[in-house]
């Protein structure tokens, strides 16, 4: 019956993306696409941190450090022997998600603040490491030049970034909510309620949260492999942003943190809201908006928007 | 003689200089209703956390069925068949009273049974075990709106769908009215006539008393005395320890 479910679920998603799409080739305007891909980039950053920090309660600020492992990736191959954005995908994916899993090996006996801050010296550890290695272009920065369309779908390449970001915004909605269903989903909720009443009832709490962190990395990675391809030109600072790990907490937080559509909607929302800000004010207002919006939705609904639809139509 | 379901020998457990358990023995047999008792500080809980895999022992051996559980982490020993409910209740919060009991059956019962519960098993397992404990009308109730004997009820059902062969309850009934005591009591009853061992941890005597075949004390982790309850609280030393020299 889950599996059904599930099937059916995955569908509807393939067919709003497909109107999504259509609606933004009809719109006729490039700056559709570049918003648009910022925007389905944290949907699948915001969805991955979820995976980690709402289901199991573990709070990652090491987000930009995954993102920036699957960027860097890109970077890598794309000197070695550059290879199509689909397989770098999988690389990015693969890197980030062995990283997750290295982490939680070293930090997941933390916990609280202290799992939070592990992750946070990750980041700056790995920064360092991609500033001190030239290779992929040091402190200085690698450009990625792309072509201008993909001949054989004859679109232009904003489009097909466009397009691969918006199907993995669907693999990565389709996965959270594949797994809030499932056996595993109930294991991650004990962890974030109990760890030890998990291990009483059975649950083997180190190897979910080992799954947990390897999957939430995966999807991260996945998330930063074509960002190199859309930016054009990366360097550390870029990477490793600020916005990535402030961004990814904030929208599961302001979406709510218990579900699949929490993060969802966050992302939507602050996302469209930061696109608008962009053009209308200044790139600069953008983290101040979040910060704002994070302090009125935890005096005003603690457990986001979800949270306060289940407070204002609760299940009878 | 009867199958030893539990076996400790030796056990020890400091906290940097403090000595917890110290060379603790004990022997349960199948089916046996067993209260272990000491005053505060005594050992007990630390004792319970040893047997469950919380806290590692760093001296002495712990056999459940005869197999040794060294090694074993907390959820593995759930597994072998072994359950506890905690002296202050623990709820997934974020879970109703129905799928509290749900996580046990899907981590604990599925990880042994060939073939799985399906989800309709899984259900109704649910629904036999709330009616036993009397909380079947609140199955899609969550944990915050219990009281606090149906929050009891709630951890010794969880502990149930484990499906155990030993259940360690600790202090099920603390800070519980004399009519909700009996209640827990009963009902401890009921489960260990399923064929459940029960060793039941408590401060209340008059519970201890009308539960226990068996008790254990326990006192600045050493055990003291280990008999028949009413000869047991007429020892020199359990007098001693409760009311002082």
């Amino acid at each position: 019956m889950n599996s059904t479910r599930s099937g059916v679920f995955v569908l509807a998603c393939a067919a709003v993306a497909a109107i999504v799409f259509a609606g933004a080739r009809a719109a006729g305007n490039d700056y559709v696409f570049f918003a648009g891909y910022t925007v389905l980039q944290f949907v699948v950053l915001a969805t991955a941190w979820n995976i980690l920090g709402g289901y199991t309660g573990y709070v990652n600020f090491g987000t930009a450090a995954f993102f920036a492992l699957g960027a860097y990736s890109t970077v890598f191959f794309h000197k070695f022997d550059p290879l199509p954005i689909p397989v770098l995908v999988v690389i990015g994916a693969a890197v980030s998600g062995l990283v997750g899993l290295g982490m939680g090996y070293l930090t997941l006996r933390l916990r609280g603040a202290f799992f939070s801050i592990a992750t946070l010296a990750l980041a700056v550890v790995l920064q360092t490491l991609v500033v001190n290695w030239n290779y992929v272009g040091g402190a200085r920065g690698a450009y990625v030049i792309r072509p201008a369309e993909i001949a054989e779908l004859s679109l232009p390449y904003i489009q097909y970034l466009f397009l691969i970001m918006l199907a993995l915004a669907v693999m990565a909605v389709a996965t959270a909510r594949i797994v809030e269903h499932s056996k595993l989903g109930y294991g991650f909720a004990t962890i974030r309620d109990d760890e030890l009443a998990a291990e009483a009832s059975g649950v083997p709490t180190l190897k979910l949260k080992l799954i947990a962190t390897t999957l939430s990395g995966a999807l991260m990675g996945m998330a930063g492999a074509p960002f190199p391809y859309f930016i054009g030109y990366l360097q550390p600072s870029s990477a490793f942003a600020l916005e990535y790990a402030v961004n990814a907490i904030a929208m599961p937080m302001i979406g709510g943190t218990t579900s699949w559509v929490g993060p969802l909607v966050g992302a939507l929302l602050l996302g469209t809201l930061q696109q608008i800000t962009t053009v209308t004010i200044s790139s600069a207002v953008n983290l101040l908006i979040v910060g704002m919006l994070l302090v009125g939705f935890v005096i005003i609904a603690p457990n986001g928007l979800i949270g306060l639809w289940r407070r204002v139509f609760p299940k009878r | 003689m009867a199958a030893q379901l539990l076996e400790v020998e030796r056990l020890c457990k400091r906290f940097g200089g403090f000595v917890a358990l110290d060379e603790i023995n004990l022997a349960v047999t199948a089916g046996e209703r067993v209260g272990l008792i000491g005053p505060n500080g005594s050992g007990k809980s630390t004792l319970v956390n040893c047997l469950c895999g919380t806290l590692v022992n760093e001296a002495g051996t712990v056999r459940f069925e005869g197999r040794d559980l060294a090694g074993l982490a907390a959820h593995q020993r759930t597994r072998l068949g072994m359950a506890r409910s905690f002296q202050l209740p623990r709820p997934f919060a974020s879970m109703t009273v129905g799928d509290n009991l749900k996580v046990p059956l899907l981590y604990a019962v599925n990880a042994r049974r060939r073939p799985a519960l399906t989800e309709a098993e899984i259900g109704a397992r649910c629904e036999e075990l709330l009616t036993l404990v009397g909380l079947a009308d609140r199955a899609r109730r969550f944990p915050r709106d219990l009281t606090q004997v149906d929050m009891r009820k709630l951890e010794l059902a969880r502990a149930m769908a484990t499906e155990p062969r030993l259940l360690i309850a600790d202090e099920a009934m603390a800070g519980l009215s004399n009519s909700e005591v009996n209640d827990i009591v009963a009902l401890l009853i009921r489960l260990n006539e399923r064929g459940i061992t029960v060793i039941l941890i408590e401060h209340i005597m008059r519970a201890v008393m009308n539960f226990s075949q068996r008790l254990v004390v326990l006192v600045s982790g050493k055990k003291i005395a280990d008999g028949r309850p009413d000869e047991v609280i007429r020892d020199a030393d359990v007098e001693r320890a409760y009311l002082g020299q």
